[in-house]
């Protein structure tokens, strides 16, 4: 069964990530670092990126047929996504345990939906 | 035999109790009378018929009626773990709690989505909508149907406990308007925990909450007059208490207390095991009662504990120390009826009628549960 893991925070939470020493950051990356190690060689994620902050993102929306485009995430969120990990583990017990093992902020799991029988 | 026998009762203690019966009476007959022809169908038929009688005799026969209709309590081990791994499931944290209570009372406990309503007085489509959803959301997201291991067994049982203990309380002090109590639903809950406690009976706090819910039960008979309005723990009858209970209850804490794990459900027992052994209110053992809610805070630090510390503590600190510890909590209690009527309990005693006056009043604002209304009436109008 196949789930994302959707890594969650605050935008303050990622404000004060940005702040800390230098040392701190390297650690706090280090932690996250091993965290997709572990999994990948045991082969559990299939897929996954760290997100640059939503002050960086655009939003394309299709309107009366027309895509516009506009500045800023999809919607003002006071917790923002922050990176994400597809993963392929036996159920819902087990993305969780891998959710938990995460070292910051909230981790959404959301299953995917199953195409191949389509 | 015992497993025959717990098919056709669904009830394990009484099969068990009804085998023994049966082989102390062949114990006394069969030398005096001879052994009879087919020894096996002679014990079968001796226990058969005091099981009845003991049903018969028990005055909460109706109420074992309806449960053993939907209980099919085996001693098959196959089928034993199967129920224990749909109550983890059932309780999953992945759904809320409100659909984990549904959900076990309907796949578990066998009741129909409208008993569900009507005990937690919510629409009928609501519980209906709440274990479809839930349901869908086993498949969907592929909840897993197992017994949890290891150390996720330990968070995973608290989420059950606190699942059946939400259960017990609803019927046990409904919110409800119709009834002050839903003895069946406080029955159900303690009907499922002691499936729980006989599937895992190495789980201390298992017992602990089958020990509490059995000793809160035990006092079922005093809690109202019968004029149907309640009477507090004070002022009850203690001769109605029910002893075979209470006796019952103390052994299960007895038995948790053994494994030397104490945890909430334990120490909340044990509370309740000193109010059963006190003859009277006054005769109580309040410092006991305060050195257990005091490790009782060590697991959960809740105001509501910090609350019912403080009543403790007022039988030998004084009124005017509890209510300093009261007045603490105001700030989280404000909203909660019990602080308030703490509180004017509090002032009477130290001679302050028109302060606990006002504070009965706050209380009977925020009650929702008719008995308890009633009562804070009634001390208004005295």
């Amino acid at each position: 069964m196949r789930y994302v893991l959707m890594f969650v925070g605050s935008s303050e939470d990622q404000d004060a990530f940005e702040k800390l020493p230098k040392e701190q950051l390297a650690a706090a990356y280090e932690r996250a670092g091993r965290w997709f190690e572990e999994h990948s060689k045991a082969g559990r994620i299939v897929g996954g990126a760290e997100l640059q902050g939503p002050n960086t993102a655009t939003t394309v929306r299709l309107k009366n047929g027309k895509a516009m485009v506009t500045d800023g995430p999809y919607i003002e969120a006071k917790e923002i996504v922050g990176g994400f990990a597809i993963v392929e583990v036996k159920d819902l017990d087990e993305a969780l345990a891998m959710a938990k093992g995460w070292p910051a902020g909230a981790v959404e799991v959301r299953p995917v939906v199953d195409h191949s029988n389509d | 035999m015992t497993a025959a026998l717990v098919r056709a009762l669904g009830d394990f203690d009484l099969a068990e109790e009804v085998v023994q019966d049966s082989l102390v009476a062949a114990l006394e007959t069969w030398p005096k009378q001879g052994i009879p022809d087919k020894p096996g169908a002679w014990l079968m038929t001796t226990a058969r018929r005091r099981a009845i009688d003991i049903l018969r005799r028990d005055r909460r026969y109706r109420d074992k009626l309806a449960l053993l209709e939907r209980s099919d309590m085996t001693s098959d081990p196959a089928e034993a773990d199967d129920r224990l791994r749909l109550i983890f499931t059932c309780c999953h944290p992945a759904l809320s709690q409100e659909a984990q209570v549904a959900l076990t009372l309907r796949a578990v406990a066998g009741f129909t989505t409208a008993e569900i309503a009507s005990a937690f007085l919510v629409a009928e489509a609501t519980v209906a909508q709440r274990i479809v959803r839930a349901k869908r959301k086993i498949v969907d997201a592929n909840i897993p149907y197992r017994v949890p291991a290891g150390t996720e067994l330990a968070d995973r049982l608290d989420g059950v406990l606190s699942v059946l203990y939400l259960m017990f309380n609803e019927g046990y002090l409904s919110r409800g308007a119709q009834a002050a109590m839903r003895r069946d639903l406080a029955n159900d809950a303690l009907w499922l925990t002691r499936l729980v406690a006989r599937l895992m009976p190495d789980q201390p706090e298992v017992v602990g909450l089958q020990a509490l819910m059995t000793l809160n039960l035990a006092r079922s008979a005093a809690r109202f007059d019968e004029a149907g309005e309640m009477v507090l723990l004070p002022d009850q009858d203690r001769s109605r208490w029910d002893s075979v209970a209470i006796a019952d209850g103390m052994a299960l804490l007895d038995r948790a207390g053994a494994m030397h794990a104490p945890g909430p459900y334990q120490l909340q027992a044990a509370i309740a095991a000193l109010h059963s052994e006190a003859r009277s209110w006054a005769d109580t053992d309040w410092h006991q009662i305060v050195v257990l809610y005091d490790a009782l805070l060590g697991h959960v630090d809740s105001p509501v504990v910090r609350l019912n510390r403080a009543v403790a503590l007022s039988h030998f600190a004084g009124p005017e120390v509890a209510l300093g510890e009261v007045n603490d909590l105001a700030l989280v209690l404000s909203g909660y009826h019990l602080f308030h009527s703490t509180r004017a309990e509090l002032l009477d005693q130290l001679g302050e009628p028109v302060l606990a006056r006002e504070a009965r009043r706050r209380a009977l604002d925020l009650c929702q549960n008719p008995a308890e209304r009633s009562l804070l009436e009634r001390k208004l109008r005295s």
